[in-house]
């Protein structure tokens, strides 16, 4: 039915990676929510999963995909970190934004 | 299936080589395991045990530096660490901060009335991520161990809870830096793809060989840009240093000097292995990125420091333009081949050492200080008048902060003349005149620091105490201080043959 065939190559995962990257970047720059730009960090870190994978496959290497999962550890541990230093504020603050973090500055 | 699960051959591990390790891990564990299961210990304690797990570690080192001197640097577990005389001497230096800042804190936190054992806990992990870093031969390693720094270092700033400030400053260290890690991962997954491998050595000879991969000159360009993002974060170059004031100015005081310190060592060591064991055959592309971020940090470092009213941020900003130093001695490296890779490295390796004990003194007296005065503030007027209170304390200060300036006879000046004289061996004058103008103008940061202590008068007169354990840590740098600058052959003996990297 289709004429053409539009198989899905390397490259694909490899730029939808950079833009997701991105997004997370972005994200990260314009957001001021703590959260938000907290998910942003793991967005950007989930890219570079997708690129690991990609090359690994594009290299026929293994050692590529062992690595996500060393991420992913990473990832999780940085989840904990991150949400016991915004719970810690939100406790002593009824709302963050990061504009309200404003008291050290020279 | 089952016969392929059982033909998995770990890599062989030369414990003893990773005994350090072992020692930090197992302290950091002790403290939190039985800390938490037994009843608040006794004054100080919780602080002695971190201490002594740190002389153990150095004590470690010191044999592994015996036996590196004797059969030579190699690689551990499977070629996933370096056993070299640079990661070693880092090592010492990380571990030797973890000691002086144990003891410190100690006095802090009895002050605070908060002794808990977490936050020695965290030093130790910490600890453990920094030596990982410093010693790493693969990206990953690296990447973890600067996760484990970085993760301890974010709970450290936020662990004062009843200040705003010490939660503000977590909450931005840990953004940025979170910011930062992806970025260095980014450009070591293009670096992977590039080259195929994740290992500094075999990158160096992955990009050498051109028939084993086909190379990708703009995918390694750009993972090497985004890791040189990553690490310019994570050491505070300019232009990404934008975080540092503020978290070392809301931390508490001897975390500060332990963020300062061993998480600058070892992010700057694992810089400085990475450009020169994986990419010596690239320096021509990074030597001029390097050379920029250097003279800006340099610069801005020291500028902005001038007009700076709180002494945190004002170390805050030194700490940045010492930074700029380190990066002259690796720029001086860029100019070197392979095998050679010159003065820099040795200038660089003592600078860190002699960088580390100075900030920990200098922010061992800021903490003891800041403690004193009535709100805990850190402000230039808090040190006025000490100088007639307590001179001791004030002339313990004035030598660390003449050393950080890097007046003649005190360590400061060894180390900057080191960094310098490589660049100048190299012919790279620019750097070097750059460097020399700046270090002029942050004296006169320091030279602030001194007058407010001396000439002027206190408006509320209040005497400083200084706890005991703060006296020894603060004699401890001082002493480092002063007979490295009079007697500089000690550590510059030693450190005659530390450009032999681990290779294989």
């Amino acid at each position: 039915m289709i004429g053409f065939a539009l198989a899905p190559t390397a490259s694909w995962y490899l730029v939808l990676s950079a833009v997701l990257f991105g997004i997370g970047t972005f994200g990260v720059l314009i957001r001021r929510n703590p959260l938000v730009m907290f998910m942003c960090i793991e967005l950007m870190l989930n890219a570079v999963n997708l690129s690991f994978v990609t090359l690994a496959r594009q290299l026929n290497d293994i050692n590529g995909q062992t690595i996500v999962f060393f991420v992913m550890v990473v990832a999780a541990a940085e989840v904990v970190v991150g949400l016991g230093i915004i719970v810690a504020i939100m406790r002593n603050r009824s709302s963050v934004t990061a504009d309200d973090l404003a008291e050290l500055k020279g | 299936m089952n016969d392929q699960i059982s033909e998995f051959a770990g890599p062989t591990i030369d414990w003893f080589s990773v005994s350090p390790l072992l020692v930090l891990l197992f302290g950091a564990l002790l403290l939190l395991l039985v800390g938490s299961l037994t009843p608040q210990w006794r004054r100080g304690w919780y602080g002695l045990v971190s201490a002594v797990t740190a002389s153990a570690a150095i004590v470690l080192s010191i044999f592994l530096w015996r036996d590196i001197s004797s059969s030579g640097p190699k690689l551990l577990v499977g070629g996933a660490l370096a056993l070299d005389h640079f990661a070693v001497l880092a090592s010492i230096a990380i571990c030797a901060a973890v000691l002086l800042v144990s003891l410190v804190t100690s006095d802090y936190l009895a002050g605070e009335k908060s002794d808990m054992p977490e936050i020695y806990a965290l030093y130790l992990t910490a600890a453990i991520g920094g030596v990982v870093m410093v010693a790493a031969n693969d990206l990953i390693v690296l990447f973890l161990g600067l996760e484990t720094l970085s993760l301890s270092l974010y709970l450290l700033a936020a662990s004062n809870r009843k200040r705003a400030e010490s939660q503000e400053a977590g909450l931005k260290y840990f953004i940025l830096g979170g910011f930062a890690s992806a970025f260095f991962l980014y450009g070591v997954a293009l670096t992977y793809g590039a080259t195929g491998t994740t290992r500094l050595v075999d990158i160096n000879l992955a990009l050498n060989s051109y028939i084993t991969v086909p190379r990708n000159d703009t995918l390694l360009l750009v993972g090497v840009g985004l890791m040189l993002v990553g690490f310019g974060f994570k050491v505070s170059l300019v232009p990404f240093q934008a975080w540092t004031p503020d978290v070392y100015q809301g931390s508490p005081t001897p975390v500060t000097a332990f963020m300062a310190s061993a998480g600058k060592v070892a992010a700057l060591v694992a810089l400085v292995r990475v450009f020169v064991t994986a990419f010596p055959s690239r320096a021509d592309d990074w030597g001029p990125a390097i050379f920029v971020l250097s003279a800006l940090t340099l610069i801005v470092g020291s500028v902005v420091a001038v007009v700076q009213t709180d002494v945190k941020r004002m170390l805050a900003y030194s700490s940045i333009s010492h930074a700029g130093f380190i990066l002259v001695g690796l720029e001086a490296s860029s100019h070197r081949s392979s095998p050679d890779v010159g003065d820099g490295l040795t200038a660089i390796a003592v600078y860190v050492v002699l960088y580390a004990a100075l900030v920990v003194g200098t922010f061992s007296v800021v903490t003891v200080v800041a403690q004193s005065s009535t709100d805990g503030a850190t402000s230039l007027d808090a040190f006025k008048g000490i100088g007639k209170s307590n001179p001791v304390l004030a002339l313990a200060l004035t030598v660390l902060l003449l050393a950080q300036a890097g007046v003649p006879l005190t360590s400061g000046f060894v180390a900057k003349f080191g960094v310098v004289q490589a660049a100048v061996s190299v012919g790279s004058y620019k750097l070097a005149v750059v460097a020399m103008i700046c270090a002029v103008i942050a004296a006169f940061v320091y030279l602030r620091i001194m007058v407010s202590m001396w000439l002027n008068d206190a408006t509320n007169p209040v005497s400083v105490k200084v706890p005991l354990f703060s006296t020894i840590a603060i004699a401890i740098a001082v002493s480092v201080t002063l007979v490295i600058g009079v007697l500089p052959s000690l550590l510059l003996d030693l450190t005659s043959n530390l450009t032999q990297l681990a290779s294989k």
